[in-house]
């Protein structure tokens, strides 16, 4: 993995988000970039605005103010589906599945598939067998399921059971970019370290994934760079080789400053 | 489920396995909750048959699908709301005041202020039209203003109950005024002694139809995904406000079939109808072993309680038992439901 910038166009840009809940702020002129094929670590402390600045980016909340940049193109989501159609994919922090549905129905709810012909047209009707096949081939070709399981409802699932089926819908319909937010914080440590595994090969397969977690190890295992968000903005951007795991912890508490020509605010690493 | 460690959890046998008689019962009913309205209809019908043979001729079991007719029909309706997490207490408003509209419009008697004279099959599409005006009307009011649908329709069955009154005068329209195809849903086809009444033919297909749609429609999904967690339907990116609006618009038309197919049933139009449905579509919903929390139920639990409503008044009645009785019957086999349900509910881990 080469340090050195590479000339390569950002696939993601956020330039200036402003996002206020009433009097409180909750992005305050926030940037973002996200290069094609890395791991960006969203990181910082509580309020910090990670989780507001995903949300703009993956179309759950609307910013005030700011640019939100895609392929070169500006963008403006109102609403979750506006940017699923962009090929974002987001695993949210409350997970978003219905529990009363099974897992096939979970993967597919919002973009359900219907039977060809008349019987699809007119009677509206889904195809659920092939739903169902294509939604637990997916599942183990990402080494997250079973094959018997497919019609159980996901509210007998365990938590780790449901955060995977969150992240497999988002990885099997993210086409430019997948975004989790804290997607090992119900999981135990081997149900964590398959989500990691999972990250690692979505960016093998070239996938840009967007990772907030508040787990200093996990980040520094598998992020490209590490974005450091304090006070609603961009505190710095730096990657595991020139900084360690107390300097990401410095610089969210705002106890050290980086200066931009030491940030890794280029691309660290080569589209694949 | 294979993992690093090169082991296997299989999802299946940790769902199935290890489980005491009352968790499996706990799981069985809570993957097919219409079994324990099922058992209870089977249980009622065998011990008032046992009590009275009177109770299983076929001219008391013809009573019992008419009486059953209307609850049913509305019924659909109200699982529709009920598995938003919604509830509606003016559906039997909007079906009183639908009938009205469709049985002044075809009046035909010269006598009558509100005398229009429409060709019947225009007034029923009118007063159907009607219904799904007013079922809109609370979808606004719960999707637009944001208020919860109990209050909207506590509002509404006042405001209807009273357009009703003030628009038609407070006047019954018995039947031999109006045309017979306003009629029609009470024309009973013999079969054998059993009368088939052509109202139960269409509540059936209703079901059907319906059972269809939630089962095998994206809309129908998208229904219990709402109810059951707005929020995360939201982000999943279904339109709940447009989930919510509809379920309301399609409950007015299902509520204005209703209304024609009471009109045939009773033989009259009258504006003072039975006060009592609100209550017993709930009960029917609630005994069919549909969550009010919403996203869990089906439309078959709902016809076996809305059969049980009639089936335990009618029952007790043969029995010899005083009406109090019977009031208290299904008072007590709706908290029993909701103590079910609540206990099913448990199964989520």
């Amino acid at each position: 993995m080469s340090t050195q910038a590479l000339a390569l166009e950002p696939l993601l840009t956020c330039r200036g988000l402003v996002k206020s809940f009433g009097r409180v702020i909750g992005l305050n002129g926030a940037d973002l970039d996200l290069y094609p094929g890395e791991v960006l670590a969203v990181v910082g402390d509580n309020g910090a605005g990670k989780s507001t600045l995903i949300k703009c980016v993956a179309g759950a909340l609307i910013p005030d103010t700011g640019d939100i940049t895609l392929n070169g193109e500006r963008r403006e989501f109102k609403r979750t589906q506006d940017a699923r159609l962009q090929g974002i994919e987001t695993v949210f922090q409350t997970l978003a599945v219905s529990p009363a549905l099974d897992i096939a129905s979970n993967l597919y709810l919002g973009r359900e598939l219907r039977k060809p012909g008349v019987i699809g047209k007119v009677f509206r009707m889904l195809d659920k067998k092939r739903m169902r096949t294509e939604a637990s081939q997916h599942l183990q070709d990402l080494g997250i399921g079973t094959v018997q399981s497919i019609t159980q409802t996901v509210e007998t699932l365990s938590g780790g059971q449901r955060q995977a089926v969150a992240v497999a819908r988002a990885a099997v319909f993210g086409s430019k970019l997948i975004i989790l937010d804290e997607p090992t914080a119900a999981l135990g440590v081997r149900e964590s370290a398959r989500v990691l595994q999972l990250i690692k090969d979505l960016r093998d397969r070239g996938m840009p994934v967007v990772l907030i977690s508040h787990n200093m190890p996990q980040v520094f295992e598998v992020a490209d760079r590490i974005h450091v968000q304090r006070l609603g903005r961009r505190a710095a951007v730096v990657t595991p080789q020139t900084h360690t795991m107390n300097d990401v912890v410095a610089i969210m508490t705002g106890a050290m400053t980086v200066d931009e020509k030491d940030q890794a605010l280029g691309p660290v690493r080569s589209a694949n | 489920m294979s993992d690093p460690a090169g082991g296997t959890i299989d999802l299946a046998e940790e769902f199935l396995g290890r489980r005491t008689p009352m968790q499996r019962l706990q799981v069985t009913l809570h993957r097919y909750p219409y079994l324990s309205p099922l058992i209870v209809l089977i249980v009622a019908l065998v011990i008032f048959a046992l009590i009275n043979p009177k109770f299983i001729l076929p001219g008391n079991l013809s009573f019992i699908t008419q009486q059953t007719v209307v609850i049913g029909t509305l019924a659909i309706a109200q699982t529709l709301i009920i598995l938003t997490a919604g509830i509606d207490l003016s559906i039997g408003a909007i079906m009183v005041f639908g009938q009205m509209v469709m049985a002044n419009l075809a009046l035909t008697a010269a006598s009558n202020a509100t005398n229009f004279g429409l060709p019947p099959w225009l007034a029923i599409t009118i007063g159907i039209c009607a219904s799904i005006l007013a079922g809109a009307i609370n979808g606004f009011l719960i999707v637009k203003l944001s208020l919860p649908p109990f209050i909207v329709t506590l509002g509404t069955l006042s405001v209807f109950t009273a357009l009703t009154l003030i628009l038609f005068k407070a006047r019954t329209i018995q039947g031999p005024e109006m045309p017979d195809l306003l009629k029609v849903m009470g024309v009973a086809i013999k079969i054998g002694s059993f009368q088939l009444m052509v109202g139960v033919i269409v509540m059936l297909v209703l079901f059907a139809v319906f059972t269809y749609v939630l089962r095998m429609t994206s809309w129908g999904t998208h229904i219990y995904a709402v109810g059951d967690d707005p929020q995360a339907a939201e982000l999943s990116g279904i339109s709940t406000k447009r989930v919510l609006f509809s379920v309301y618009v399609v409950a007015g038309f299902i509520t204005g079939i209703g209304a024609w197919i009471y009109i045939g049933r009773t033989g009259a139009a009258s504006p003072n109808a039975d006060p009592s449905i609100n209550l017993d579509t709930i009960t029917a919903v609630v005994i069919g072993g549909t969550s009010l929390f919403g996203g869990r139920g089906t439309l078959i639990g709902s016809l076996l309680g809305a059969f049980i409503v009639v089936v335990v008044e009618n029952g007790l009645a043969l029995a010899g038992l005083d009406q109090a009785y019977r009031v208290l019957a299904i008072g007590i086999l709706v908290i029993a439901a909701v103590a079910l349900d609540q206990w099913i509910r448990k199964v989520r881990a």
